[in-house]
């Protein structure tokens, strides 16, 4: 520890920290743009420079490295006259346009010009015009605005993984820009717009539509991915204008995905459904709330009263919070009842045999940048969990190893010991060589019964046994696409034994933000019908809970077909076109950002929100239309007065203790020989859920582009295909044409044609073999 | 030429700057000496400290006491670099000395390979000199031919393989850490110090640089002593100095003087002012150093510490001589015509402070010059220089301020009357192209 003296006040700084450091411990602000605690040091702004006992130069405090019994003054006469004559260099050709800039009152440069300004400039030539660029569809950019900070830069090398932003020209001329006119990609783009210290880049869907002080700020948890990042989602007259993180050092840092950050856009689309409707005739009529569900109910009791309750079901979507999940299943129940599931993407339930507990990370978030050694499995680790994969990309920087076993080697933007890509019939086999691989390096038995389904070692699987049996500290996680892998039971299996066999941790991502929570709330069937079963057997009824089936679904042909052979379909939904077509009764619910609830994240925390917005027309908060369906059902256990006491009757259990990622013995299913041509399914990052997939400018960024059939070289010669030609695929009949592009990281004998999209969505199921020809 | 000259001496012949004329020259035999008497690491930097060897590069740093900075026990990677991207105006002397005599640099940068435990070396040659990168290049295949450049050079266990690397003509890629970023294949752009290049240079492994010259002086030194070399100059100074003398006189040229001469002397070298008019300023160490008015210049003589306490650098040598006909308002809107234009852009003062100063002076050179600019232009100067993260800011800054504290009156000539102090005809007649 070093000792430092700031403006008179001691501090102890551990060795190799800068005085930025001791300041900020010691509560002293100093100004500055360039620095950021996230982001390396640039030391370029100058704005930080202060005042060094026995140095005649004034220096930057965030690159200054503290010296044992150094004297720093941050305020003397020395040090204001730097930061001063910094301020005047910035804004001489700042364009000053503050009344017009949506940066205009959370702007640093604004603040701190009000105390290091002048009041009038002495800078009397012409000031400098940077033509502003097109970055795509999510920041808007001001480029005469601009300092030259390079925290944007900063950001995509180093927390995004890919430097699409850079600073070309030189002197005066300098301009940030991408490269040759391409946009900025990233899934985390949207932080640049947090990150720059000026007007230069702002958000686009926000842009001119309200000034910060006139909105106010609530907190708020995103309903997307399995982290549950804190969100501040900003309001104006009762409308979400704008979603910013809250910091959680523990979640998502100080960072959202774009995900995160823009999906808000969907709270307020054309889409949304604002009052009841019922179906009569074939049409569409709008009602009253007690006729509609009064109608719902009588629906129900009739299915009851004819085919028993055997014959209804509940679909609840994943991305619900804890209590809609809750009071759903005790709906059901109540009915008599056990088909409940949240599970939609799942296509293999036999692991819930041997399942001990509810599924989770099996370590707090944070610990994840601690990792020395990682292997993920069947994971687009990047799209599925933008804010997880930064923080592996931390670790990798660290020096973590991770190897990746998926089913495409995708570019992840970090360095990889292994990014492996295996047919989905292989998966099962692979990873059995890897546990006999790493057995036979640790002269460990392995159970027979995997070794008897082991393909071969391979050269690359003998190096990812090599680099997880090293290392302090390691972990396995296991990705969405196992969890809707249809041996989904034998590879979580394989995947205890290998973290069994190399002391690591086993934990899943988790798809959505309620994929523990739906755990929790015993959203799931215990003698009743599974998601698939619950559509193979078709019911006579089916209650949605925010689902949209046509894209929400592990086989969205079966949904179709099973929705639209039941008798009665009740939809509590959000967005009307997502179940129109095979509903009777569409019950409107309240997004996120219109109710209380909670969702318990991949790490098991529980995290509860309020509303922060009144819900649209005469939408309702799910937990209230449930509760109040419950009562028209006169059914017990729904008296509950907010959606806290539905909270805590659905942990009454205790959460923590319930979490367990171990599985007993499974009947393992040896992987199929397949010689046709497989189907990788990845869920695209703009189309996993209703609410991403309505809002309108993640909908124009180049994730959300068409999906088209992405395959390998070779099976481009197979198949006699042609990159950027199109193909014809079929599955059981039903047809789709998509365009052939041309992907090195799919596996051989593949094809990938991503699901959630409504171009795809004829194919059917996830997985399973597919016919392709040519067009 | 002085007599004592050792950098540029001998090289009347055809080929003299190939390997067969320098090894006739007495070439290479510091380093054979070092390897026949296996002269220790540690001996040979306590005779450059003992030479007085200051860097020739401008800051004139004692070169001993850099090399003794590298950490020779660090296990892996360590560089020798040799700053030869010359982009200071006025200065031309390590483009002669690589024309003329490439070896000698090479000699040195050996023997500071050997003497730091380094095994490789880089050469950044200033990109708009290509010519002279292609005469280092052949220079070099000489070298390695003869096996002087290699593994296990002459028959020893020392290894030591030297590269050119040419610029594209940057001024800052001749700020060190920026010519490591540039040889890294980066922008040119200055490094943030600490951490110095000693400890994390290029690469990130420790590194040292030095100017040509620096390393052409090295040989000298190992063949004839600490102690001879420091006699060459005066104490503190040791050796004799490339000057680089342009401008208003009669003889334009490389002048290798001892340091310590007084500057008269070296006019005289050049055949003194042009047209034999009066001297009215001289910059003695390149354009980024402080403008010094004939009547105190005259008096000074040319050594590191002479110049320093008339206020202003022998930095690189480049002697920058003006007569009577420079108007020196105008001299001064393209010197920081120079500092804009070549700023990185990186630092805000530098980035933002070069254009408002050249736009000023311009204004002033113009006949539009306002009462408040002439200390507009000092508070500026003021306000850039040690803000920024390397030393060009300064240089921008330091001309500003010499001009305006020694020259203050033709500024304000300028802006009361619309133009020049300097009557046109004399500023043409100065200004006229001698031929032959």
């Amino acid at each position: 520890m070093l000792e430092i003296e700031i403006d008179g006040k001691k501090v102890k700084v551990p060795d190799g920290g800068t005085v930025m450091d001791a300041a900020n411990k010691a509560g002293t602000y100093i100004p500055h743009f360039c620095y950021h605690k996230k982001l390396s040091i640039a030391a370029s702004c100058r704005m930080c420079l202060v005042e060094v006992e026995k140095v005649p130069k004034p220096l930057p405090a965030c690159a200054t490295p503290v010296t044992n019994g150094m004297k720093v003054f941050t305020h003397s006469e020395k040090s204001v006259k730097a930061q001063k004559g910094v301020m005047e260099f910035l804004l001489i050709n700042h364009p000053l346009d503050c009344p017009i800039c949506d940066q205009g009152g959370e702007c640093q440069l604004q603040d701190l010009a009000v105390g290091y300004g002048g009041s009038a400039s002495r800078y009397a030539e012409e000031k400098r015009v940077v033509v502003n660029k097109n970055l795509g569809p999510l920041i808007s950019t001001d480029m005469t605005r601009c300092i030259h900070c390079t925290r944007c830069v900063r950001f995509g090398q180093e927390i995004a993984g890919i430097m699409e932003l850079g600073v070309a020209n030189r002197g005066e001329r300098s301009e940030i820009m991408t490269f040759v006119d391409r946009t900025v990609d990233s899934e985390l783009s949207g932080n640049a717009i947090d990150l720059c210290p000026v007007g230069a880049l702002t958000s686009k869907p926000f842009r001119f539509s309200a000034r910060t002080w006139e909105m106010s700020r609530r907190r708020s948890i995103s309903p997307h991915d399995s982290l549950g990042s804190n969100l501040v989602v900003q309001i104006k007259h009762d409308r979400v204008k704008r979603v910013l993180p809250l910091e959680n050092e523990s979640l998502n840092e100080c960072w959202l995905s774009d995900k995160d950050r823009f999906s808000y856009e969907a709270l307020n689309s054309e889409d949304r459904l604002t009052r009841p409707m019922v179906k009569q005739g074939g049409q569409w009529i709008e009602t009253d709330w007690q006729t509609a569900l009064e109608y719902a109910a009588k629906a129900l009791k009739g299915v009851i009263g004819e085919h028993g309750a055997a014959a209804i079901g509940a679909l609840v979507s994943p991305h619900t919070t804890l209590e809609e999940q809750y009071l759903s299943q005790v709906l059901i129940r109540g009915l008599g009842s056990d088909n409940v599931d949240f599970r939609l993407r799942q296509s293999d339930f036999s692991a819930d045999e041997t399942r001990v507990g509810i599924p989770s990370l099996g370590m707090p978030v944070a610990e994840i940048n601690e990792l020395d050694r990682v292997l993920v499995i069947g994971s687009f680790l990047r799209k599925d969990h933008p804010l997880l994969a930064q923080r592996l990309r931390q670790a990798a920087k660290r020096g973590c190893q991770i190897n990746l076993i998926g089913h495409s080697a995708d570019d992840q933007l970090m360095k990889l010991q292994a990014n492996l890509a295996v047919a989905p019939s292989l998966l099962v086999g692979e990873l059995a060589a890897l546990a006999v691989a790493i057995a036979e390096q640790k002269n460990l038995a392995v159970d027979a019964s995997i070794a008897a389904l082991a393909s071969e070692v391979s050269a690359e699987i003998k190096a990812v046994a090599t680099s997880l049996i090293s290392g302090e500290s390691r972990a396995v996680f296991i990705g969405n696409a196992v969890v809707q892998h249809p041996a989904f039971a034998s590879v979580w299996f394989i995947a205890q034994t290998i973290a069994d066999l190399t002391e690591a941790r086993l934990g899943f991502f988790g798809e959505a933000a309620g994929s523990v929570g739906g755990y929790a709330a015993k959203a799931i069937p215990q003698t009743g019908l599974n998601a698939a079963a619950m559509l193979q057997s078709s019911l006579k009824a089916y209650l949605l809970v925010g689902v949209e089936p046509a894209l929400d679904f592990a086989d969205s042909v079966a949904a179709k077909a099973a929705l639209e052979k039941a008798e009665t379909v009740v939809a509590l939904t959000a967005f009307r076109s997502a179940v129109d077509a095979v509903a009777d009764v569409m019950l409107p619910i309240a997004p996120f950002a219109e109710t209380s609830g909670t969702f318990v994240n991949c790490e098991g925390s529980a995290q509860s929100f309020h509303a922060v917005v009144k819900p649209q027309g005469e939408t309702r908060p799910a937990w209230k239309v449930l509760r109040v369906l419950g009562n028209i059902l006169e059914l017990d256990g729904f008296a509950f007065e907010s959606s806290e006491a539905v909270r805590d009757e659905a942990l009454s259990g205790g959460l923590a203790s319930a979490l367990s990622n171990r599985i007993g013995s499974v009947t393992l299913a040896k992987g199929r020989t397949n010689n046709g041509v497989e189907r990788i399914a990845d869920v695209p990052i703009y189309f996993a859920d209703p609410l991403v997939r309505r809002a309108s400018s993640l909908q124009k960024t180049r994730d959300a582009r068409a999906p088209g059939m992405r395959v390998n070289a070779s099976m481009i010669q197979r198949l006699g295909l042609e990159a950027g030609g199109r193909a014809r695929v079929s599955a059981n009949g039903v047809m789709a044409e998509l365009n052939v592009e041309l992907d090195a990281g799919v596996p051989d004998n593949c094809v990938r044609i991503a699901a959630g999209h409504p171009q795809t969505q004829a194919l059917g199921p996830m997985f399973g073999n597919l016919a392709v020809e040519r067009i | 030429m002085s007599d004592k000259a050792y950098l540029l001496t001998g090289l009347n012949g055809d080929k003299t700057w190939g390997l067969a004329d320098y090894i006739k020259r007495g070439g290479y035999e510091a380093l054979k000496k070092i390897l026949r008497e296996q002269i220790t690491p540690d001996a040979i930097i306590a005779e450059l400290k003992k030479s007085a060897l200051r860097g020739r590069g401008g800051a004139g740093f004692p070169t001993g006491l850099k090399w003794s900075f590298m950490p020779r026990q660090f296990p892996g990677a360590k560089y020798v670099c040799c700053n030869s991207d010359e982009g200071e105006p006025g200065t031309f002397k390590d483009r002669d000395l690589l024309r003329f005599n490439p070896h000698i640099v090479i000699e040195g940068m050996i023997i500071a390979g050997y003497a730091m435990g380094c095994e490789r070396g880089y050469n950044y040659i200033h990109g708009e000199i290509f010519e002279i990168y292609e005469r280092f290049e052949a220079a070099l295949a000489e070298a390695r031919e003869a096996g002087l450049l290699g593994k296990n050079i002459l028959g020893s266990n020392f290894s030591f393989e030297l590269f050119a690397h040419h610029g594209y003509g940057a001024y800052i890629c001749g700020e060190e850490t920026a010519l490591l970023e540039s040889i890294e294949g980066k922008k040119g752009q200055p490094r943030f110090k600490p951490p110095f290049p000693a400890s994390y240079g290029l690469y990130g492994k420790p590194t040292t640089i030095n100017n040509t010259e620096t390393f052409a002086s090295v040989p000298y030194i190992i063949l004839n002593g600490g102690e001879a070399f420091l006699n060459l100059g005066k104490p503190n100074n040791g050796g004799t100095k490339l000057f680089s003398v342009s401008g208003h006189v009669e003889r334009p040229g490389n002048y290798e003087v001892p340091l310590g001469t007084p500057f008269p002397e070296l006019l005289e070298m050049a055949g003194g002012v042009r047209g034999g008019r009066k001297l009215k300023a001289v910059i003695p160490g390149g354009s980024s150093a402080p403008v010094l008015p004939a009547s105190i210049i005259m008096d000074s003589t040319l050594d590191y510490d002479c110049i320093a306490k008339a206020g202003s650098m022998l930095g690189s040598g480049a002697v920058i001589v003006m007569d009577e006909s420079t108007c020196m308002v105008k001299a001064l809107e393209r010197l920081s015509f120079f500092y804009h234009e070549e700023s990185c852009g990186q630092c805000t003062p530098c980035r933002e402070g070069t254009g408002w100063l050249y736009r000023v002076i311009h204004r002033i050179e113009h006949g539009q010059g306002r009462q408040e600019d002439i200390d507009l232009l000092d508070s500026v100067s003021e306000n850039i220089m040690g803000r920024t993260i390397c030393a060009l800011g300064d240089a921008a800054a330091m001309p500003v301020k010499s001009f305006i504290k020694h020259f203050r009156d033709e500024f304000q000539y300028h802006i009361d009357n619309k133009r020049c102090l300097v009557p046109l005809e004399l500023q043409r007649e100065g200004s006229k192209i001698y031929v032959g």
